[in-house]
C-alpha cells in the first residue's frame, strides 16, 4: 500500500513508461536524492537543475513548446512566487498565440502547513494559482488520487499544476476507493520493491509493480462521506482533518457531508450545487490564506446562484491573514484551521440560526426603460482616458 | 537627472567586423529592399496609433539591419531541426526576413480577427508562428531568456544543426532571466546550442543604460560562464551579417552557446508613449545603407527614392484592406483558453 510519495513516483513511472513523459526535472529530483520527499527516485528521465526556479519553469515551457512532455518540480511552492510571470506566461500563451501553441508541461509541488515547516515550507498556493487561468489545478488528498491526477495531467495537453499536501506524503490509504490499482497490498514489500536503498544506489533500479493506467478525470469532486445538516467543502489535507471531525460529530448529531473537491480548475461546480442544496448550509475550508482565498469565490457564486436556498450565510474557515506560518507549534495552529478549529467551524455552521428564506416568492423588481440615451461611445472614451494617461507598462 | 551619456561610446564600440568584407550585390539589395519595408512597416504603425487606428505603438525602427539579417541566416521550419526563434516585440524586420507579410502585423496593430499572429488578442509586433517555430513574443522583456532554456535543452538532445536563438535588449539583460539563461546554457554536463543576442540600444524607456549598467558590454557576462562572446555593429548590414553567421555557424557546429551582443539605435524611442517621434542624433541604419549601395553603384538614391514609393503605396493598399476587417466577436473571449489536442506534439 502506497504513500502519496510512493503513489507520486509511480505514476511519474507510468507516465514515462506510456504517456511519452521525457523529463522528470526540478531541485534535488534527479539521482541520487530523487526528490527532497523522495517522490522521483528511480525515475528514468529525472535530473537535477540548478537552484533557479524561474529556470525551472522556463524550461519546462521550452521544452513543451518543443513537442517534449515535461514533468518539473518546485521543491516548496513557497519557492514558486518568484514565477508567477512565468506561470501567468504559461497560462496564457495558448490564448495569446489564439490556438497555436498549446503548453503541455506539469509543474508539481508540494504546498501547506503541517510538517512545522516555518515561514517558507508551509505556505498554500491554491489561492495563487488559482488566480492565474489557462491551468488546470488539481489537490490530491490521497495516493489514489494523487496516481491519477497526476497521469491525466501527464496527458492533459494544457499546463496542469499538481499541489501535494507535504503534510501528507507519507499518508496511506485510508479507505478502499484510495488504494491505487495494481499495487501490492503489503507496504513492506512496495517499499523494498520501489524505495531506494540507504547508502550506495548506483546500480540500483526499481522494481515497479504492474499498476494500472487509470486516470482521474479533473473536475469531478469526491464526496467523501454523505450528510444532511451541512456541507463541508474541502481539498488536500483538510479533507481528511474534515472528515475525522465529522465522524466525532455524528455521535452529537450532526450530520455533515463532505466533498473533497480534488481538482480546483475546473472544480465540480455541479457536486457543491447539489450538495449544498440538499443541506442548505455550507463551509469553505481550505489553509490558505482567508483574504482574497479561493473559498471567497465560491461562497461568492453560491451567494450568486444559491442564495434562495441556503439556511444561513455560507461560510470560510482558512488560514489567518499573516505574513506566516509561525514554527512554535501554537503559531502554527493559530495560523492555519485545525481539527478543533475545523470542529468549531462545523459546529458553529450547524447551530446558526437559520436567516435565509427563499426569494422566489418576493414581488420582483421592474426595470423601466431608460428616458434619455445613455449610450457610452467606447472607443470614444477609451480615447479619452489613453490621452490623459499615456500607456506605460513594462516596455523598455 | 536622466544621464544622457551612452554607457558605451561611439569610440569604444566594436569596429564594424570584416568591416573589408562586402556582400554580394544580389544580397545586399535584398537585405536593402526588406529593412526598406520594414521601416515603411514601423513608419505606418505608428501613424495608425496617432490616428486612432490603434491603441498602442512598439516596434523596432533601427534594428532592420541587424533584425533582417538575423532573419535571412536563420534556419526556417517546423520542430527540432530548425530554428527555435524567441525574439522581442522590436523583431519586425526578423519576420519580414523569415516570409512574414506585412499585412499581418497592420492586422495585428488593428486588432482584427485576421491576425494570425494573435487574433486581436496582443500588441503590434508580438509574433508568433508555429510554422517556422517562432515561440510568441510577449510583452515582459525578459521571460523569453527562460524560455528558450527548454528549446535548447530539446535541441541539444536532438543534435543535428537546429540551434535556439534568444533576443532581448540591453534593459532587459538586467533580471534574473538573463542569468538564467546563461547558467543553464553553460551547464557543464550539458551544454545548450542556444545563440544569446543583447540588442543594445543603450536605453531602457527613458533610462540610460550608463547610469544602470556597471559592466563595460553585456556579452561579457558570458565569460564568466566559459562562453564564447561576440560584439557587433548592429546599424551596419553587412557587419551584422557576418557577425551574425560566424556566431551562427559557432553554435550550430560546436552546440555550445555564444553571446552576440550588437550596437544598434532606437530610432523612435520606446513607444507610442514617449511620442515616437525620429530621432535625429541617432545613426539611421537604412540611411547608411542607402549610402553604402550608392557609393558602390549598386543602387542610386534616386533607385531607392522610387522603390520606396513603391513599396509605401503598396502598403497603403494593405492598410486600406486591414482597416475593413473585422474585429473579433465578444464570443471568442473564451476560445483558446484551453487545448484541446497536443498541437505542439504534433497532434493535427
Amino acid at each position: 500500500m502506497a504513500t502519496i510519495a510512493q503513489a507520486v513516483r509511480m505514476a511519474l513511472h507510468m507516465g514515462e513508461a506510456h504517456l511519452g513523459v521525457t523529463d522528470v526535472f526540478g531541485e534535488d529530483v534527479g539521482p541520487p536524492l530523487g526528490g527532497v520527499f523522495t517522490a522521483t527516485q528511480g525515475l528514468k528521465t529525472a535530473w537535477n537543475t540548478p537552484l533557479d526556479e524561474r529556470g525551472i519553469i522556463g524550461a519546462a515551457m521550452g521544452l513543451a513548446l518543443a513537442g517534449c512532455n515535461p514533468v518539473c518540480e518546485i521543491q516548496f511552492c513557497d519557492y514558486a512566487f518568484n514565477t508567477i510571470d512565468l506561470l501567468k506566461l504559461c497560462g496564457n500563451t495558448f490564448w495569446a498565440s489564439a490556438g497555436q501553441w498549446n503548453v503541455p508541461m506539469t509543474m508539481m509541488t508540494p504546498v501547506g502547513a503541517g510538517i512545522h515547516g516555518s515561514l517558507y515550507h508551509s505556505h498554500s498556493f491554491d489561492g495563487q494559482a488559482t488566480r492565474i487561468p489557462g491551468w488546470k489545478i488539481v489537490m490530491p488528498s490521497n495516493p489514489r488520487d494523487a496516481y491519477g491526477m497526476l497521469l491525466t495531467a501527464m496527458a492533459d495537453p494544457n499546463p496542469v499544476m499538481v499541489l501535494l499536501p507535504k503534510a501528507l506524503m507519507r499518508a496511506k490509504a485510508e479507505a478502499p476507493y484510495e488504494v491505487i490499482p495494481g499495487e501490492p497490498d503489503d507496504a513492506r514489500e512496495l517499499r523494498k520493491r520501489i524505495d531506494a536503498p540507504i547508502g550506495d544506489r548506483t546500480g540500483w533500479v526499481p522494481d515497479w509493480p504492474d499498476t494500472e493506467l487509470d486516470m482521474i478525470a479533473f473536475g469531478k469532486a469526491r464526496t467523501l462521506r454523505e450528510g444532511t445538516d451541512l456541507t463541508v467543502v474541502t481539498y488536500g489535507r483538510l479533507a481528511r482533518v474534515a472528515m475525522r471531525v465529522a465522524d466525532q460529530l455524528t455521535d452529537e448529531g450532526i450530520s455533515a457531508e463532505i466533498i473533497d473537491l480534488r481538482s480546483l480548475h475546473p472544480y465540480d461546480w455541479d457536486a457543491i450545487v447539489a450538495s449544498t442544496r440538499k443541506t442548505g448550509r455550507v463551509l469553505f475550508l481550505n489553509e490558505d490564506t482567508e483574504v482574497t482565498n479561493f473559498g471567497e469565490h465560491l461562497i461568492r457564486r453560491c451567494c450568486d446562484e444559491l442564495f434562495g436556498e441556503l439556511r444561513v450565510a455560507p461560510r470560510l474557515h482558512a488560514g489567518e491573514h499573516v505574513p506566516g506560518v509561525g514554527l512554535a507549534e501554537t503559531l502554527e495552529y493559530a495560523s492555519v484551521p485545525t481539527a478543533d478549529s475545523v470542529r468549531k467551524a462545523i459546529v458553529e455552521l450547524a447551530e446558526a440560526p437559520e436567516v435565509g428564506r427563499s426569494m422566489r416568492d418576493q414581488p420582483r423588481i421592474v426595470r423601466r426603460q431608460p428616458t434619455i440615451d445613455v449610450t457610452i461611445d467606447a472607443r470614444e472614451l477609451q480615447a479619452s482616458v489613453l490621452s490623459e494617461y499615456a500607456f506605460g507598462g513594462r516596455h523598455r | 537627472m536622466t544621464d544622457m551619456t551612452p554607457h558605451v561610446s561611439p569610440e569604444e564600440r566594436p569596429s564594424p567586423r570584416g568591416s573589408t568584407a562586402q556582400l554580394p550585390r544580389e544580397e545586399l539589395i535584398r537585405i536593402h529592399d526588406l529593412m526598406i519595408e520594414g521601416r515603411l512597416l514601423e513608419e505606418r504603425l505608428i501613424r495608425m496609433q496617432r490616428q486612432g487606428e490603434a491603441y498602442f505603438w512598439i516596434g523596432g525602427p533601427g534594428e532592420e539591419a541587424f533584425n533582417t539579417c538575423l532573419g535571412l541566416l536563420a534556419d526556417k521550419g517546423q520542430g527540432l531541426d530548425h530554428d527555435y526563434f524567441h525574439l522581442h516585440y522590436r523583431s519586425s524586420a526578423t519576420l519580414l526576413a523569415l516570409g512574414g507579410k506585412s499585412i499581418d502585423a497592420l492586422r495585428q496593430m488593428h486588432n482584427t480577427v485576421t491576425d494570425p499572429h494573435s487574433r486581436g488578442r496582443n500588441f503590434c509586433g508580438h509574433f508568433s508562428v508555429r510554422e517556422w517555430n517562432l515561440v510568441p513574443i510577449t510583452s515582459p522583456i525578459e521571460v523569453q531568456y527562460s524560455v528558450a532554456i527548454g528549446t535548447g535543452l530539446a535541441q541539444a538532445r536532438q543534435g543535428g544543426k537546429g540551434i535556439t536563438i534568444v533576443q532581448g535588449g540591453d534593459a532587459g539583460s538586467a533580471e534574473g532571466d538573463f542569468a538564467s539563461c546563461l547558467v543553464w546554457a553553460s551547464r557543464p554536463m550539458q551544454p545548450l546550442p542556444m545563440l544569446i543576442i543583447v540588442a543594445n540600444n543603450q536605453w531602457g524607456i527613458s533610462t540610460a543604460a550608463s547610469g544602470q549598467h556597471g559592466e563595460k558590454y553585456i556579452s561579457d557576462r558570458g565569460k564568466a560562464f566559459g562562453m564564447k562572446t561576440m560584439t557587433c555593429n548592429g546599424n551596419d548590414p553587412e557587419t551584422a551579417y557576418f557577425a551574425i553567421q560566424e556566431a551562427m555557424d559557432y553554435v550550430r557546429t560546436e552546440r555550445r552557446p555564444l553571446v552576440l551582443e550588437c550596437f544598434l539605435s532606437r530610432l523612435y524611442g520606446h513607444s507610442s508613449s514617449s511620442g515616437a517621434n525620429y530621432v535625429e542624433e541617432e545613426p539611421d541604419c537604412i540611411k547608411l545603407i542607402a549610402d553604402k549601395l550608392d557609393q558602390r553603384g549598386w543602387r542610386s538614391h534616386e533607385e531607392t527614392k522610387k522603390l520606396t514609393e513603391a513599396k509605401e503605396a503598396e502598403m497603403t493598399e494593405w492598410y486600406k484592406q486591414v482597416l475593413t476587417e473585422p474585429k473579433p466577436d465578444a464570443s471568442e473571449v473564451h476560445m483558446f483558453t484551453f487545448a484541446e489536442r497536443n498541437h505542439v506534439g504534433g497532434e493535427a
